[in-house]
């Protein structure tokens, strides 16, 4: 028999399984021990494993962050929680200064193993500051490690993954997702860094979702089948390595590639991932590209607004569509029940 | 040593910005000499007295200096980022505040592994002006850790002064504000500074209280970066200096030694000197694929 979890239900067992593993992982930020408990993602964990293992801090975000440092520095392994994304801005200077730079710049003679979980957020109302998907800062920089898992299975291998790492690892959650179910393995197991995953083949376009655009690509997909397009649907999963072998593979195979983010386009992932395939195929196959992310500017809490500044299901179809038929066909489907609900559940 | 570093610098053998210590070296072996070895500092880029002091390799900190493959970090840290783990010296940062919290974190990684080591965080007064620094206090404090934060005043951050950057310059009084103890040492003076810390030293190992802070007042000789004077400059003048120069604690600490020794420990400290200078020129520089090295542990 299958087990199903959710996504919160993956990320408490991988912490939950990995804690009683092994005793110098740590998890602490804001609030962790508090009733909400980090949208359960840590119930229960305070009192299995004590105050000095799960607590929650003062709200001093690159303190606390360069004290994860120092922690592991010193043999621990430390969860550092932030419920959004966002929060992580306070904590750059500990994050690109000490932690991605200490293996290097120490010559070898010390390692940072740390993760630091973030949170993404979406829709009521979250607007300015609850709603930045900022992996792409975390991506340019040599010496972190950047996953973005899209399911409960996913979640679990790579939280366990990136706690049994030995360098920094930022784990991008989004809100969204956490409502996800799927199957989840009870055993242990990783997600090894610097490997996609095909979700489902297509002839005709290559779609690379990140996040929760993932789900909304895979949602395109159900539309474009309609009309007889068939996309191939990519979760890069790890971010930084990023596994481009695999995207490359595919769009040698469709000819086309549409890269949506789960944030703005300009200097993001999707330019990265469009940049290393066309570099890759330049001379050997003909492609055509597209990126979707954040409409550019600062994402507003009306949902008129709102609605029109993330991609959707319906755009992504749209877009897709211009790309394999070429030009501007103004296709737009109708909105179709049922889609709302779909999530990957696996088995992979 | 660092006498040897200014004098070599002009030829750019030194592939590093030095900020030398010299005139605040009693900070540093004063703090140090009342720690254990596996007792652990961290640090500042004016890193080299408190490096030497914690017992940090000599020839592998001028090998860094030039840039060698040798070097305590590959020469790929540099002057201000010096690390000798095996000793406790567990590095040091560019930007200024940035390892205060690694120090605190450290300290309660020690604490939750009912180690009976303790934590040094040195810092200048700069570091003071920065947010992260009351942050770090204030965690230290709540979870009581087994900590001595060393703050060297030595009045500037760069060119400005300290009262140009507050209004109130009690920092003392600003950190007991956060419930610990803390004190100031005038005059550079070694001998208290020694003696001070120590006892709360003790302290900590018998688990008795923490963190506790330190204020040293003491005195940048040379300018902020590079190995010269900067008195022409019109920031500070020689008349500021002077009462600091007369008061120098090495000659203090060799006045108290007997001639013969003194004699002894300057020769064989200058041999050493001598050997590690002659090692750092003839190390070679790292190779090619040193580059990629180190990133990531994959």
């Amino acid at each position: 028999m299958e087990r199903i979890l959710s996504y919160v239900d993956a990320i408490r067992e991988a912490t939950d399984q990995q804690m009683a593993e092994d005793p110098s992982v740590v998890v602490f930020g804001l609030d962790v021990d508090d009733p909400k408990a980090i949208q359960g993602t840590t119930r229960g964990l305070a009192e299995k494993y004590g105050p000095e293992r799960v607590f929650g801090t003062p709200l001093s975000e690159e303190a606390m962050t360069g004290a994860a440092i120092g922690m592991a520095l010193a043999g621990l392994r430390p969860i550092h929680i932030h419920i959004r994304m966002d929060f992580l801005m306070l904590a750059m200077n500990q994050l690109v200064n000490v932690a991605a730079k200490s293996r290097y710049m120490y010559g070898g003679q010390v390692h940072v193993p740390m993760v630091v979980r973030c949170m993404i957020g979406k829709s009521w109302g979250q607007g300015a500051q609850h709603s930045q998907g900022l992996h792409s800062f975390f991506m340019h920089v040599p010496g972190l490690k950047v996953v973005a898992p899209t399911n409960p299975y996913d979640a679990k291998g790579c939280l366990i993954q990136a706690i049994r790492d030995n360098d920094p690892v930022i784990y991008v959650e989004h809100r969204i997702l956490h409502f996800q179910k799927g199957i989840v393995p009870e055993e242990r197991y990783g997600i090894p860094p610097g490997r996609a995953r095909v979700l489902e083949e297509g002839r005709d376009v290559t779609l690379v979702g990140i996040s929760h655009m993932l789900t909304e690509c895979l949602r395109a997909r159900c539309y474009l089948e309609t009309i007889n397009v068939h996309a191939e649907v990519i979760d890069p999963i790890w971010l930084s390595p990023l596994d481009i072998e695999t995207i490359v593979k595919s769009v040698k195979k469709t000819g086309r590639l549409c890269v949506v983010d789960n944030g703005w386009t300009t200097c993001g992932a999707s330019a990265e991932i469009v940049t290393r395939v066309i570099e890759r195929l330049q001379g050997e196959r003909e492609v055509v590209v597209h990126r979707m992310g954040y409409a550019p500017a600062t994402c507003p809490p009306t949902p008129s607004l709102e609605d029109l500044y993330y991609p959707n299901a319906r755009t992504i179809a749209s877009a897709v569509y211009d790309l394999v038929k070429g030009g501007r066909n103004h296709w737009l489907p109708e909105e179709r029940e049922g889609l709302q609900e779909m999530e990957f559940r696996g088995p992979f | 040593m660092e006498e040897e570093i200014a004098r070599i610098y002009p030829s750019d053998k030194i592939k590093s910005p030095v900020h030398l210590s010299i005139g605040q070296e009693a900070v540093s072996v004063g703090v140090c000499e009342a720690l254990r070895p596996d007792d652990v500092v961290f640090g500042t880029y004016r890193s080299h007295a408190y490096y030497l002091a914690k017992g940090g390799d000599l020839k592998k900190m001028l090998a860094e200096l030039y840039g060698k493959a040798t070097g305590c970090a590959k020469g790929k840290g540099g002057s201000m980022h010096l690390i000798d783990a095996a000793h406790g010296v567990m590095g040091a940062s560019a930007v200024v505040g940035t390892t205060i919290p690694n120090a605190v974190g450290y300290a309660y990684a020690l604490k939750l592994q009912r180690k009976d080591a303790i934590v040094v965080s040195f810092f200048g007064d700069g570091a003071t002006d920065e947010g992260v620094f009351y942050e770090s206090l204030n965690f230290a404090a709540l979870k009581q850790l087994p900590i001595i934060f060393i703050c060297e005043n030595n009045f500037y951050a760069i060119h400005t002064h300290l009262l140009s950057r507050h209004k109130d310059a009690n920092l003392c009084g600003r950190v007991r504000a956060y419930g610990i103890p803390a004190e100031q040492i005038d005059n550079n003076d070694i001998l208290k500074i020694n003696e001070r810390v120590k006892g709360v030293v003790d302290l900590l190992r018998a688990k008795q209280g923490g963190p506790f802070f330190f204020e040293c007042l003491t005195y940048r000789w040379k300018e902020h970066v590079g190995p010269n004077d900067d008195f022409h400059l019109g920031y500070r003048s020689y008349e500021e200096a002077r009462t600091w120069v007369e008061g120098d604690q090495v000659r203090r600490l060799a006045a108290l030694i007997a001639p013969q020794s003194r004699e002894r420990i300057e020769t064989q400290v200058e041999e050493e000197i001598r050997a590690a200078i002659v090692c750092a020129e003839d190390e070679p520089f790292p190779e090619a694929q040193e580059l990629l090295t180190d990133v990531t542990g994959d």
